[in-house]
């Protein structure tokens, strides 16, 4: 099956792919050869040890090159929180200007697709493009820069804090069923800079077959800058997802991020960051709600590198069905990394005997002076607790539903983002209430 | 109002009541005393319909209606409060939702109209008088981080808000201080009427001084072996529970 991505590379890289940098067209080999080597992970990878990609790698899945698809803005109202935030809308992995929204952006933030900054921000495109997400490991990150050619490139420049949040959205139409997607998008906040990006993989074509987005964002937090970072993942029931968010920060520097992941028959979150100044910090948070036959994974990565950085995780997962739930924490802790502040959590709520969990925290740590706690759950909805509820008079299917949608509020709730708090809560009571 | 006849009870395969038999009629307030570990729980657990406890044997009469038959919500429903021994707490439930989640389905049993959050929240503020509870622990998960003290007034807050016909409360009064304890009972003679009845589940005789029984009735390893008025709660008082334990075995 590598082959066919072998073929469709010859063919990107002689059409369309060819407009773009010189080193960007060096990069896409490299990593196309890359991909060649390493072909797609098996579960004797450790790091798919518990999630097969044979369904990814056994569908005949083209690359969307090209634009294709049409998708009205009514049909994306469902996926936004609001209309007048800064927007890059791209449809089927193409870049719609009509969709999108960019005229409100104060002086000093720069929101653009990737064609465009390669003509407008030449320099600082090349400085991180490709340096941070490494492809040496990651077939999927191989794979999404070797057809490396659209996405959005946010640059916010020192001390300007953007108040509006930026919203990347990927939608999908029936157009995209039987393709691949490979967006790539690049983050960079210089000093003190602040700046809330979401990011939405959505569909308006329901049901009409798989599809593969394969997307990567790689983010550059400068010294003192704060990002914060909410990702969205509501694909279709039968669509493969793969996202990978790299993050480098530097000294005092924040990363608030959080994964919602809802959609997709197999779907796999990696964020990553290095903790790379000393006293910066990353609180790593997700919410991941599986039904069905659905595979939802996530892998999570901390380097702490310097001294005196925190990480804070705390993710939630609710399986029904015969779903399966995939959570492995990986935290590491540099020699130099002295007064290392970690705190890891995975709670998993089953509401079926068919749902799984297969969690795992990792931490190697190699310095002595340091805090690092983990911890994981995995539970079925507290009996004791259902009887308390009922003794009150509420109904036993009021109780299970209560009980459900508490358990993930409380991680809904970290989200500062009114619009978005209040949206996923309003999603999730529906889902598991019934009601709004 | 309640004819429970010779009830036995097990729990994990253990038989712990052997053959309970009472009689509570409205307006009257019974005690049921006794040492740990003699089934005062268990018997007020069952009343309220824990799935736990396994009734191997007689029954119950709750008005005129067999009442193991019916869910714990049911009986809720018709009018069955038992303030527990240990409250449960419920993280990402806030207590104002939680009470007026059960207020409605209350209010619907008795084909009343649920009420607004508007009108649910002056009913409340009348309510938290009553067991003298501060606005902010409304907005609280349920007893997350409470102290034993808030947690047993929180109780009687529930008490208060759902109007129980038969109140059943399993030692409400164990860890109060005295002003605690003062306003608890205070709580609950405010909301005692002639057609209500009440179960007082205690150890000790202190709380029986501010809410005063009708009957007074000693567990002692699974089986009532002493019924009286109030002036057997000051003879166990002064006497402990020993001689009684030992005409228990007898
Ligand atoms: N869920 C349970 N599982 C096992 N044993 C229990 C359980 N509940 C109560 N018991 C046992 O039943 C007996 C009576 O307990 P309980 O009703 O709580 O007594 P009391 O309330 O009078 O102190 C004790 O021996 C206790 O250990
Ligand atoms: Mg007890």
């Amino acid at each position: 099956m590598i082959d066919a991505y072998l073929r469709s590379f010859e063919a990107f890289s002689r059409n369309g792919g060819a407009a773009a940098p010189e080193w960007a067209r060096a990069l896409r080999l490299s990593a196309i050869t890359r991909f060649e080597t390493l072909g797609f992970p098996t579960t004797r990878n450790e790091d798919w040890h518990f999630t097969s990609v044979a369904p990814i790698a056994d569908a005949a899945l083209t690359p969307l090159t090209s634009p294709s698809g049409r998708v009205e803005a009514a049909q994306l109202a469902p996926f936004l929180f609001s209309d007048d935030w800064h927007q890059l809308v791209f449809v089927n992995g193409r870049f719609d200007a009509a969709l999108s929204r960019t005229d409100a952006l104060p002086d000093g933030v720069r929101v653009l697709p990737l064609a465009q900054a390669y003509d407008e921000l030449p320099i600082l495109v090349e400085q991180h493009l490709g340096r941070i997400a490494s492809f040496d490991a990651h077939s999927f990150t191989a794979l999404n820069t070797a057809f490396l050619h659209d996405g959005a490139v946010i640059h916010v420049t020192a001390d300007v804090e953007v108040a509006k949040p930026i919203h990347l959205v990927f939608v999908s139409d029936a157009a995209a069923v039987n393709g691949a997607m490979h967006p790539r998008n690049l983050i960079v906040l210089d000093r003190f800079a602040k700046a809330t990006v979401l990011e939405t993989y959505c569909t308006t074509a329901r049901g009409a077959g798989a599809y593969l987005t394969n997307a990567v964002t790689e983010a550059s937090i400068g010294d003192g800058a704060t990002l914060t970072h909410l990702k969205l993942q509501r694909e279709s029931a039968q669509a493969y997802h793969v996202g990978t968010f790299d993050a480098r920060q530097g000294r005092d520097s924040h990363l608030v991020s959080f994964s919602f992941a809802t959609g997709a028959a197999l779907s796999r979150t990696n964020i990553y960051t290095e903790l790379r100044g000393e006293g910066c910090g990353a609180t790593l948070n997700g919410l991941y709600l599986g039904d069905a036959e659905q595979t939802i994974d996530h892998q999570t990565r901390i380097e702490h590198v310097e001294p005196n950085c925190y990480s804070r995780e705390l993710y939630k997962g609710i399986l029904d069905g015969a779903s399966h739930g995939v959570f492995n924490g990986k935290v590491y802790v540099h020699p130099e990394a002295q007064k290392t502040d970690g705190k890891q959590t995975n709670n998993t709520l089953l509401l079926s005997e068919k749902a799984q969990i297969d969690t795992k925290p990792q931490l190697e740590i190699f310095a002595d002076d340091v805090k690092c706690t983990h911890g994981a759950t995995v539970g079925r909805l507290d009996e004791t607790s259902l009887f308390y509820m009922k003794s009150r008079g509420i109904d036993a299917r009021t109780a299970r539903e209560l009980l459900t949608y508490a358990f993930a509020a409380d991680v809904l709730e970290t989200i500062e983002l009114a619009e978005v708090r209040d949206g996923l809560e309003a999603a999730t009571l529906r889902r598991y209430a019934g009601r709004a | 109002m309640l004819e429970i006849k010779d009830l036995r009870a097990t729990v994990a395969d253990k038989e712990i009541l052997k053959g309970i038999t009472l009689t509570v009629n409205a307006g009257e307030v019974h005690a049921v005393m006794g040492p740990n570990g003699s089934g005062k729980s268990t018997l007020a657990q069952i009343l309220a319909g824990h799935p736990a406890y396994e009734v191997t044997g007689g029954s119950v009469t709750y008005q005129g209606e067999n009442l193991l038959e019916m869910d714990a919500e049911v009986r809720a429903q018709r009018g069955v409060f038992l303030a527990f021994q240990y409250p449960i707490e419920i993280p990402g439930v806030s207590n104002a939702y939680f009470l007026r989640a059960a207020y409605n389905e209350i209010r619907k049993a008795r084909g009343e109209e649920e009420v607004d959050p508007m009108s649910f929240a002056d009913l409340m503020d009348e309510k938290m008088k009553l067991v003298e509870m501060d606005g902010a622990m409304l907005t609280r998960s349920v007893n997350m981080g409470f102290s034993g003290g808030e947690k047993k007034r929180n109780e009687i807050l529930q008490m208060a808000v759902l109007e129980p016909k038969l109140a059943i409360l399993d030692e409400t009064d164990s860890g109060l201080d005295i002003d605690a304890l003062r306003i608890v009972a205070g709580g609950v003679n405010a909301l005692k009427r002639p057609d209500s009845a009440t179960i007082v589940v205690t150890h000790y005789q202190r709380l029986l001084n501010y809410i005063v029984p009708d009957f007074v009735h000693v567990l002692v390893n699974g089986r009532i072996v002493r019924s009286g008025d109030k002036e057997l709660a000051l003879e166990l008082e002064a006497r402990g529970y020993d001689w009684l334990l030992d005409e228990a075995v007898a």
